[in-house]
């Protein structure tokens, strides 16, 4: 209605309270921003000014040191960027095929044990063992803590994501379709893969970046299962820092001792300085993610 | 999805329903292999834990490697767990923790979102509308530690933004200033706050929705009648998002006993003093764990949890049900 020029003005707030929503939202938008821009400009100050004069907006000293220290002595920063990427390509794209090949079959209407299926899949958004049988799983039973599958295998199926694709996959992809390929004489799994996937392109793309965002900004699973530094990943050495400053001293590969490394060490401003590194891709992204976090979020409004 | 079935195939499926399951594991050999890699998950991931609530029951020790000599070799003990976890006053606290936590985010979060939503839909100019939106939006996808470092940042003793520069500016003496991550009390509040900005974009995004599905129809002709755009709002926006704020609010409900991992351990950077204020049953169940290595309690406690947690999603389900068939989980 708003964009019609005809309309009555009593189909309008009128200019005061405009600006006044206006003032409301600048104020809160710049109360989501503001915080990051606390971090990045701490990043880009000299370390001594930090030290003195506390966190700030502005540098008063500009100095880019803390970005170079952390490429070249933090070596276990540069191999848990590494690994982060790695561990987010290759969880998302084992999830979303999973996923997707689960919710195909129980959004068959000719599958007799759907019900069932989906019944399996749902019942553990509504009821879970609690932390302490899970952890006994995977460190006692599996014995997968400490290896790089403890960042991937508890993450790859999540029930709302399945449900989300079978709501896709029963509104988007017709029945007639899939009866006419198998009269053509495509099995199973052609038809799934030449048929069935690209019609649910878009469904898939939302879940993608579910996932994505999952497995990036994911510190908890390295939390419970990961003990060997190596393994690190970005969030997890993030985690690290924030809790104990010295984290960084270790992180280093420097061979000299350890105080003798602290007081090179410019920690303040790198800490501020990874955790720039690790927001930065997601703002590289941002556009795309929220367009299709948005169409995530009403496809997932509507109930299959 | 019943209803969907055509007569044809209603038939067809019932000839089918002789037939057992091996059968269709025969027939349909490749559907079951699709389905395969996520069942082998959810087994791993979701069900073995569910058997493994019995830990609860056990005075669990550490015999080997193995899960089940462990097991086995542990002493049942009943109900013992239970009767060290509810005599300690930690019960308690956790437990008011979550429930007043999740009740103070679920009314607060509703409040801002459906108030952004409806100003959001009022206010001219598509480009900063859209600018807004991105803008809320943004606390959502930062990872906890982010968001512990952009607060850490402001708060910190040592260095922080507002101990440093803010409060100095505005007069404060140096003796005055507070130590924010030694005082329990400023912590309800800070934590309310972070949850809420956090969360407001992305709970804005679904009311912004359910207000553009609005038939315009009804606004039309209360213009007609001469009706403002507030008391359009009042009698027309807010009753017809009523129906969708009744339901994601006892979805909700349905998870007070559950808290965010992050919030109330990152956040706060897990500091031992502020217990009375942050603890909460998810970071209890952690710290009992990993922390003070006591598996009874930690089970005992995890269970706790998770049966409330289900009663209380059944329950607040079947209330949905009966007020929107097509909204309850099930």
């Amino acid at each position: 209605m708003k964009h019609n020029e005809n309309s009555n003005t009593l189909n309008t707030v009128s200019p005061f309270w405009n600006g006044l929503f206006h003032v409301i939202f600048t104020l809160y938008s710049l109360a989501c921003i503001i915080p990051l821009l606390l971090v990045i400009g701490v990043s880009f100050t000299d370390e001594k000014t930090v030290v003195t004069s506390g966190y700030n907006f502005i540098p008063k000293v500009f100095s880019l040191e803390a970005y170079k220290w952390v490429v070249k002595s933090g070596d276990a920063i540069v191999r848990a960027y590494g690994l982060s990427i790695m561990i987010t390509i290759v969880g998302t794209i084992l999830s979303v095929s999973i996923i997707a090949m689960f919710a195909y079959v129980i959004s068959r209407k000719d599958f007799k044990y759907r019900n069932t299926f989906s019944f399996i899949v749902f019942f553990t958004m509504i009821f879970n063992g609690g932390l302490v049988p899970w952890y006994m799983v995977y460190t006692n039973f599996l014995h997968i803590n400490d290896t790089l599958l403890a960042y991937i295998i508890p993450s790859l199926v999540n029930a709302w994501y399945v449900m989300i694709m079978r709501t896709f996959f029963q509104t988007n992809v017709p029945d007639s379709i899939i009866e006419s390929a198998k009269i053509d004489g495509a099995g199973e799994f052609r038809t799934f893969i030449q048929i069935v996937i690209p019609l649910a392109k878009p469904g898939l793309a939302t879940i993608a970046l579910f996932q994505t965002l999952g497995f990036w900004n994911d510190w908890y699973l390295p939390l419970m299962l990961i003990e060997n530094a190596k393994l690190y990943n970005l969030q997890y050495i993030l985690y690290k820092t924030l809790t104990a400053i010295q984290y960084l001293a270790t992180a280093s590969n420097m061979t000299q001792g350890t105080a003798e490394i602290l007081a090179k060490l410019p920690s303040e401003t790198a800490r501020m300085a990874m955790c720039v590194l690790a927001i930065g891709p997601i703002i590289l992204a941002y556009p795309f993610f929220q367009k299709y976090f948005v169409k995530g979020l009403t496809v997932g409004a509507v109930k299959g | 999805m019943e209803s969907s079935l055509t007569t044809k195939r209603g038939k067809a499926l019932k000839s089918v329903h002789k037939h057992g399951f091996l059968y269709e594991l025969k027939k349909n050999k490749v559907l079951f292999l699709m389905m395969l890699p996520a069942l082998a998950v959810i087994l791993v991931n979701n069900y073995l834990p569910m058997a493994g609530v019995l830990i609860a029951f056990k005075n669990f020790k550490y015999f080997g490697r193995n899960f089940f000599e462990n097991f086995f070799k542990s002493k049942w003990v009943g109900l013992e767990n239970f009767e060290f976890f509810t005599a300690t006053p930690d019960a308690f606290t956790i437990t008011r923790n979550t429930l007043l936590y999740n009740l103070a985010f679920i009314v607060i979060g509703l409040v801002i979102s459906v108030f952004f939503a409806i100003i959001l839909n009022e206010i001219k100019g598509k480009y900063t509308s859209k600018f807004y939106q991105a803008s809320m939006f943004l606390p959502y996808f930062m990872s906890w530690i982010v968001v512990s470092y952009l607060v850490f940042a402001l708060l910190s003793e040592e260095q922080g933004f507002v101990n440093k520069s803010l409060l100095p500016m505005l007069g404060v003496s140096a003796d005055a200033l507070p130590t924010w991550y030694g005082d329990p009390g400023k912590w309800p509040i800070i934590l309310t706050l972070v949850n809420t900005w956090k969360f407001t974009g992305y709970n804005c995004v679904v009311y912004v929705a359910a207000i553009a599905g609005i038939d315009q129809e009804y606004y039309e002709a209360a213009t007609v009648d001469g009706a403002s755009r507030f008391y359009q709002i009042r009698k027309i926006t807010i009753p017809l998002l009523t129906p969708l704020m009744v339901i994601l609010t006892l979805l909700a409900v349905g998870r007070v006993f559950y808290s965010d991992f992050g919030l109330f351990f990152s956040v706060t950077r897990n500091v031992g003093t502020l217990f009375e204020t942050i603890g909460v049953i998810d970071t209890y169940v952690y710290n009992a764990l990993r922390n003070l290595n006591d598996v009874g309690m930690a089970s005992a406690a995890g269970l706790y949890q998770s049966l409330c947690g289900f009663i209380l999603v059944l329950s607040s389900n079947l209330i949905v049900r009966k007020i929107d068939p097509d909204k309850a989980l099930f």
